[in-house]
């Protein structure tokens, strides 16, 4: 345990601005979560396989010379495809059974995709250099490379337009519809299948621009997609199903609160942590209901 | 019942004489042995009980690693052991190893009991998928935070205690894990045989179907959620200790807390073979591992893009498993009575 | 005669409803008691209160004299009260055998005696039961391909094993066939009268409740609005506005 961070104020601003622009990005990833969850019931394992693989796409023009950052476009738009695909092909069939059924199909997908990637990317780890420079504050005291602001920016773009289009656009409405009451909407004619494979592939898109976001500040690899749908799982089910700001504040919250444990606990322990952090979040939840004589749903 | 007796004495001395019938398999058919255990033992929680859990692997990484720390820590310094890379600095004599191995062993059962009870109360409060993601996050924290460890070797890992050269080569040292594996997993069979047919295998039941009622019933649910893992870490711990004895290098993510293999495993194999039955699991563990045997080196490479693609095909497709199959083919031969008129009436809204 | 349930001034509120405000009622021992009301009116939740499901937010609960509102859903069954659901709960994946024996109480209830093998004279008395509800000839079905119908039947067979001392009936007769109705009135009187239990009974069928009961609360929008003998509330005004939705 290393303590060091409270006794140097400007570590803490700048462990926490570092988890506020790296909390935001988790936002986006739990949002299409978020998403799905509450439009078909699914809770999707593989939310971490599908950011990575959108972060591959970035990697792969990035290989190919063009700048990584034009992923936040390219990969959106792969990954749409990617997750219609499977929404076709596996996806429907378990949209209306238990959960858990669900559960296991998307973990048998996230096991498929990490070897997948893995066979095909190879397991080295990798970044796509976007070379966008550092910001300094604090009389040089704190860094904050710029890629990572760019990526909060982003990513609070296209949260801020994924609202306005699901308020404002038909595919919007007849997803919420869906969302609220699936039967109801089919017999006035919206067609949840289509519905449910749009959610999956607009899910799937939000992934890959976060992923895109992820490979020009962090790190790419085929095996650290689980951290990423824990983090998201967390972040929903801390929030709420229909709380935007709730999500946007959870993803900032944990964070920070990443940052701090990699100051204390060691980069080592980072990871540990977040499934950790899950662990007792659920457990104070159940002790929390309990009290009521209730439990999560 | 006679069939019955027929069949146990089949596999009784299938499994005693297959060291000398299939010398070259010992270690493969001693993996079926621990596989059976994993996919029996998780059977109680998600097949018998309804709580799919994830986390079995918990128990399974502890055992592992208790077992060879009591086994070297018993008459060496656990640290110095790891730091140096085992064998090379201590060597056990028979009897120590042999003593240290079944107090470890006996361990390796005893203390994931106790963890089991410890949480239990609080993870088993949980339910459906919240129970399932939590009991993911215990058993991939579990891995991560055993990598942080110095003592038991950390990212690194550490070698279990070497088998003594002098009483035997690494045939006997085959027999002699073989064996003790083929009577764990025996054990567990008989154990979970005899507790379904008491009042403990239909209130697992009733848990499962509807956990409200049984509440409202007068049953203490919690206690017997509690019990049932109480009974899997047991069993899942020892089959750990001996897998850790049997492989020689404990890795915490790869080997110990082997999440994405072993707890993987556990789950397929009991739908495979069709969870909620006796059978199930220990038909899934086999066909499995013949499939995993036979297979993996034509798909080389793919392995477990095979396995995911098993995963997806078994769940989505398949997912009442072989018994299922078979219970809703002849369900005359499992004692069922399946009025068609009623099952055709019940109307899926 | 002792009351063997006494609701005292009990308030119940999820967020800003009030399911239940200010329910105070006593059923005396051995009695069939009604309690009726139009829908939404807090009759469930109530039951919902009485066993234990939710706490309450306000008043006690008497039963056989000890306060129970404190009480978890286990404990109160076993004292001797249960309730059987409106959508019918039983354990599906189980045939109506078992559902029966998983429902018996263990001659004793302490930590170990959950391994012991399930006595066979509880066999006898499941069949006897099943056979009293007209369930024999189903007995070996899964309790999930029975009909809605039958499954109101074979939860209130699993709520006898049980030996309840009071049973609450969340509309034992909502889905059954109005020919079989009588059938499941003559039942329940003998339910009462030979297995000694009393009923308080939810029910939206006056003809069934007014034959059954020998008293009857009437609730509306979340409070006790009218009790008495059937032919009072027959001809209570406030109970016909609460029907007819005069307020």
């Amino acid at each position: 345990m290393d303590l060091l961070i409270f006794q140097i104020p400007i570590l803490m601003v700048q462990a926490s601005l570092d988890g506020i622009l790296l909390g935001i990005l988790f936002a986006l990833i739990a949002y299409g979560m978020a998403l799905q969850w509450g439009v078909m019931n699914i809770i999707n394992i593989a939310q971490g396989e599908l950011v990575i693989l959108g972060g591959y796409i970035a990697y792969f023009m990035y290989q190919a010379g063009i700048h990584p950052a034009y992923g936040v476009i390219v990969s959106p738009v792969i990954m749409y495809f990617v997750g219609w695909f499977l929404y076709r092909t596996i996806i429907f069939k378990v949209v209306d059974r238990d959960l858990f059924i669900s559960i296991l199909a998307t973990f048998g997908i996230s096991i498929l995709t990490q070897q997948l990637m893995n066979f095909i990317f190879g397991s080295d780890v990798v970044v796509a250099q976007s070379n966008f420079g550092t910001t300094f504050l604090f009389n040089y005291m704190v860094t904050l490379p710029n890629a990572k602001i760019f990526a909060a920016g982003v990513s609070i773009i296209f949260a801020v337009f994924l609202v306005f289009y699901m308020k404002n656009s038909k595919l919007g409405r007849a997803i919420r519809a869906t969302a609220q009451n699936a039967r109801a909407a089919k017999i006035l004619g919206v067609d949840t299948e289509k519905v449910y494979a749009a959610t999956f592939g607009i899910n799937a898109a939000l992934c890959g621009v976060a992923g895109s976001l992820i490979a020009i500040t962090f790190t790419l690899h085929p095996y650290v997609g689980l951290p990423y749908t824990v983090r998201s799982f967390m972040i929903v089910i801390v929030a709420g199903l229909g709380n935007l700001p709730g999500v946007a504040l959870s993803g900032m919250g944990l964070g920070i609160f990443e940052e701090f444990a990699d100051y204390i606990l060691g980069t080592e322990f980072r990871i540990g942590s977040v499934f950790m952090l899950l662990v007792l979040i659920l457990v104070y939840r159940r002790f929390k209901l309990s009290r009521k004589r209730e439990y999560l749903k | 019942m006679k069939n019955n007796i027929l069949l146990y004495l089949i596999i009784l001395t299938l499994g005693l004489t297959a060291p000398f019938l299939f010398p070259a398999f010992k270690l493969q058919i001693s993996i079926l042995w621990i596989l059976i255990i994993l996919s029996l033992t998780w059977d109680v929680q998600g097949g018998q009980m309804g709580y799919n859990t994830f986390g079995n692997i918990l128990f399974f990484g502890i055992g592992m690693y208790l077992c060879s720390s009591v086994q070297i820590g018993l008459f060496f310094p656990l640290s110095e052991w790891t730091a140096s890379g085992g064998e090379k600095t201590f060597v056990h004599t028979p009897t120590q190893f042999f003593q240290g191995f079944f107090i470890g062993l006996i361990l390796a059962g005893i203390v994931p009991a106790l963890v089991a009870a410890f949480i239990g109360y609080g993870i088993l409060g949980l339910r459906g998928h919240y129970f399932a993601i939590c009991t993911l996050g215990l058993g991939i924290a579990a891995g991560e935070i055993a990598g942080g460890i110095e003592l038991i070797g950390a990212g690194q890992g550490m070698t279990s205690p070497p088998w003594p050269k002098r009483i035997g080569d690494t045939e006997l040292r085959s027999e002699f894990f073989y064996y003790i594996c083929f009577l764990l997993m025996v054990c567990t069979f008989l154990f979970l045989r005899w507790a379904y047919t008491t009042r403990f295998g239909l209130v697992l039941n009733a848990i499962r179907d509807n956990e409200d009622k049984a509440e409202a019933m007068g049953i203490y649910t919690m206690r017997y959620k509690i019990t049932g893992w109480i009974v899997s870490a047991f069993f899942v711990g020892m089959a750990g200790g001996l897998m850790g004895n049997m492989i020689g290098y404990i890795e915490p993510v790869e080997t110990a807390f082997a999440g994405r293999t072993f707890g993987v495993f556990m789950v397929l194999m009991a739908i495979l073979g069709g969870k909620g039955t006796l059978w199930g699991p220990i038909i899934g563990a086999a066909a499995f591992h013949i499939f995993k045997e036979g297979f993996w080196t034509f798909f080389l490479g793919w392995q477990y893009v095979a396995l995911g693609a098993l995963i997806v095909i078994v769940v989505v497709f398949f997912p009442e498993g072989i018994m299922g199959w078979l219970r809703e083919k002849y369900p005359e031969k499992f004692g069922e009575i399946i009025d068609e008129e009623d099952r055709k009436s019940q109307v899926k809204l | 005669m002792e009351s063997i349930l006494k609701v005292n001034q009990v308030y119940k509120y999820f967020g800003g409803v009030k399911a239940n405000e200010n329910i105070s009622l006593t059923v005396k021992q051995g009695d069939i008691v009604g309690l009726i009301g139009p829908n939404g009116s807090g009759k469930t939740t109530l039951f919902n209160s009485i066993v234990g499901t939710h706490p309450i937010d306000k008043g006690s609960i008497y039963f056989n004299g000890k306060e129970i509102s404190t009480y978890p859903v286990p404990i109160i069954a076993k004292l001797g009260l249960l309730r059987t659901f409106q959508q019918t709960r039983i354990y599906n994946k189980l045939n109506c055998i078992q559902n029966m024996l998983i429902s018996a109480k263990p001659k004793n209830d302490n930590y170990f005696s959950v391994f012991s093998k399930i006595p066979a004279e509880l066999n006898n008395k499941a069949e006897d039961l099943l056979g009293f509800v007209g369930l024999y000839q189903k007995r070996k079905l899964r309790a999930g391909d029975l009909s809605f119908g039958q499954q109101k039947l074979l939860e209130l067979a699993m709520a006898l094993m049980n030996e309840p001392k009071m049973l609450l009936l969340d509309e034992p007769t909502a889905g059954i066939n109005p020919t079989l109705i009588n059938g499941i009135i003559d039942r329940l009187i003998k339910i009462n009268k030979e297995f000694n239990i009393t009923l308080l009974v939810i029910e939206h069928n006056m003809r069934v409740i007014m034959s059954l009961a020998q008293k009857i609360f009437c609730l509306a929008h979340g409070e006790l609005i009218a009790d008495g003998t059937p032919k009072e509330i027959k001809n209570d005004k406030r109970v016909i506005d609460a029907y007819l939705g005069v307020q």
